[in-house]
């Protein structure tokens, strides 16, 4: 049952083989042996996953089930739950009790889906490793010594070790796509304004946004089904007629044209994740695909444009946490000011400390124009290169990430480093537009790669199909790392 | 443009973080790292480019002006460091 898609259980518990007690009592045993090897979890609350387990058996007794009633779903921490610890990784919310539900967590909770933890994750998703989490590192479950990516690390663990069939994330950078890559299972970003981000922690408001991860791009598309949809308590929530993302996965992709950025075989792509892109894009040929080579000049910028802005609308955002209603408090403190440098200093972790401050230094007066305004304008430059490209192409593939999984603590020491490894991700993010990862192979130490598929502005039925046709014809996102089967 | 210390300790102050000397020197050493980074930014000519805020162009939604929302303070105020009578204490501000 571990290897069990989202798709198969809800198909057996349909069939009624299993209930849904059953199935999360599984997976929470699953946790419980194995989830400490990877620290992939913040909270468990088996009282409340069984409790909501029981509703969704009689939600089928009473002939009401849907796809996703019964089957136990990972919460990245940065969804608000009610009554759940929501850390968001960080000590500033180590005891902060949701009193709300976000809108992701309520659209599962509805569907009758089963909350069976609150994964890890960098603090206030600042990272491209999970190291930054006041909880401690997540280990990549292919190899214990190396990071699963971040700031989704913990979701990707969880999904990777079959201690949960899905899981939620969220990407501000490539923090679903990249540790799906890096963990060897499937992600995706939705189109920015498809998922609702009310209740979803605020990092950088324009970047932000939520999506499913699991390890088949069907399942993929049965989670977005619920997740996405109009919410008016967020104002950058898009009101748009509802679609079933798995409505064109079995469509054949012949005469689909594939775009390839000469800017993403860019030198720092290790040969070995080149090589295994490379047998994908001659895979896609074989299932009838044309290759068209396209430029996105402007790619380069994203990185310097990016840590101008994400941190810039991060301080803007971080700015709520200063112990007056919620969260953590300094113990001891002189007046106000003092209160709120200490709480703040004490409660926030050094990399977003960091982000505070660019954020802070490139809006004050005096730099702003230099750097905030001037990032904002090259962001239209990088959007529109995307524009251009969609005219000659029908989606856009590369790496995920320029290497595979690195060791714990390789990259920690340098920022610049870490950031570098977003190169192929971030773009996306600036213009908004819908991007995935899926598995496309394995390095000589036997650490995944992954594909990134890139799509124009709500193309998400599209890219699963190109995916989905992919996952027929390969057996990549059914590898299992070793190690995680043992049962008892 | 290099960061100095002063920099560094002015807009941790903007930022409401506390940083003691030592922070604040490792501080200027990595924020001087990014900053060389974001540099590569003037190197653009951006003439006639409008800035882009958002990915999708459109306009902020207007509602009604009608009451939606309930009083949930007592549950809200429930995850508070400290409250009296309804209302969130903090500490004295000192000019």
């Amino acid at each position: 049952m571990h290897n069990a898609t989202l798709k198969t259980l809800s198909g057996d518990l349909a069939a009624k083989k299993f209930s849904s007690v059953e199935v999360v009592k599984y997976f929470i045993n699953r946790i419980n042996r194995l989830g400490k090897n990877y620290n992939c979890f913040i909270t468990l609350d088996e009282e409340q996953s069984l409790a909501q387990a029981r509703a969704a058996d009689a939600l089928r007794a009473a002939g009401r089930a849907q796809q996703l009633t019964g089957v136990p779903i990972a919460q990245k921490d940065i969804f608000c739950a009610k009554g759940w610890l929501t850390t968001c990784g960080s000590k500033m919310l180590s005891n902060f009790i949701s009193p709300y539900d976000a809108h992701v967590v309520e659209r599962l909770n509805v569907a009758g889906a089963v909350n069976i933890g609150k994964t890890n994750m960098d603090e206030f998703a600042m990272g491209s490793s999970n190291e930054t989490s006041y909880y401690g590192p997540v280990k990549n479950p292919w190899d214990v010594t190396t990071v699963p990516g971040g700031s989704s690390g913990g979701s990707a663990a969880a999904v990777a070790a079959r201690l949960a069939p899905a899981a939620t994330g969220t990407d501000t950078g490539g923090s679903i796509r990249q540790p799906a890559a890096l963990t060897g299972i499937s992600g995706l970003k939705p189109t920015y304004g498809v998922v609702s981000r009310y209740g979803m922690i605020a990092f950088a408001s324009s970047l932000d946004q939520g999506g499913p991860m699991a390890r088949t791009a069907e399942d993929l598309g049965l989670m977005l089904n619920v997740m996405a949809g109009f919410d008016e308590r967020d104002s950058t929530s898009l009101k748009r007629e509802p679609e079933d993302y798995t409505r064109e996965l079995a469509r054949p992709l012949a005469g689909l044209k594939i775009g390839l950025p000469r800017e993403f075989s860019a030198e720092g792509v290790a040969p070995d994740v080149a090589r295994t892109v490379e047998e994908a894009i001659a895979q896609y040929k074989k299932l009838g695909c044309e290759v068209v080579e396209i430029a996105l000049p402007n790619m380069a910028l994203s990185v310097p444009v990016y840590y101008v802005l994400a941190p810039a609308e991060a301080s803007s955002n971080l700015a709520r946490f200063d112990g007056v209603r919620y969260g953590y408090r300094t113990p001891e403190y002189a007046d106000l000011l003092d209160m709120y440098k200490k709480t703040r200093a004490e409660g926030f972790g050094a990399e977003v400390k960091r982000r505070i401050l660019i954020g802070t230094y490139v809006l004050s007066h005096g730099y702003y124009d230099a750097y905030y305004i001037r990032a904002q304008k090259l962001r239209r430059l990088i959007a529109g290169d995307f524009t251009e490209a969609f005219k000659k192409c029908d989606v856009i593939m590369g790496p995920t990430s320029p290497t595979t999984a690195f060791k714990l603590g390789e990259k920690a020491g340098d920022p610049v480093q870490m950031y570098l490894s977003d190169i192929f991700t971030i773009a996306v993010n600036l213009a908004g537009l819908p991007g995935m990862s899926i598995p496309c192979g394995f390095d000589g130490k036997g650490l995944p790669v992954g594909l990134q598929i890139i799509g124009n502005y709500f193309a998400e039925a599209k890219m699963l199909n190109v995916a989905h046709q992919y996952q027929l014809a390969t057996d990549w996102h059914e590898r299992m790392p070793p190690g995680i089967l043992s049962e008892g | 443009m290099a960061l100095t210390l002063d920099d560094v300790k002015r807009v941790a102050h903007l930022a409401r973080l506390a940083v003691n000397d030592g922070e604040a020197r490792t501080a200027l050493g990595q924020l001087s790292g990014i900053f060389r980074l974001i540099e590569q930014m003037q190197a653009v000519d951006v003439a006639g480019i409008e800035p882009m805020s958002h990915a999708q162009d459109i306009v902020l939604r207007l509602r009604d002006d009608a009451v939606t929302e309930q009083d949930q303070h007592v549950l809200f105020q429930s995850v508070a460091p400290q409250v009296e009578a309804d209302l969130y204490l903090v500490p004295k501000v000192i000019e």
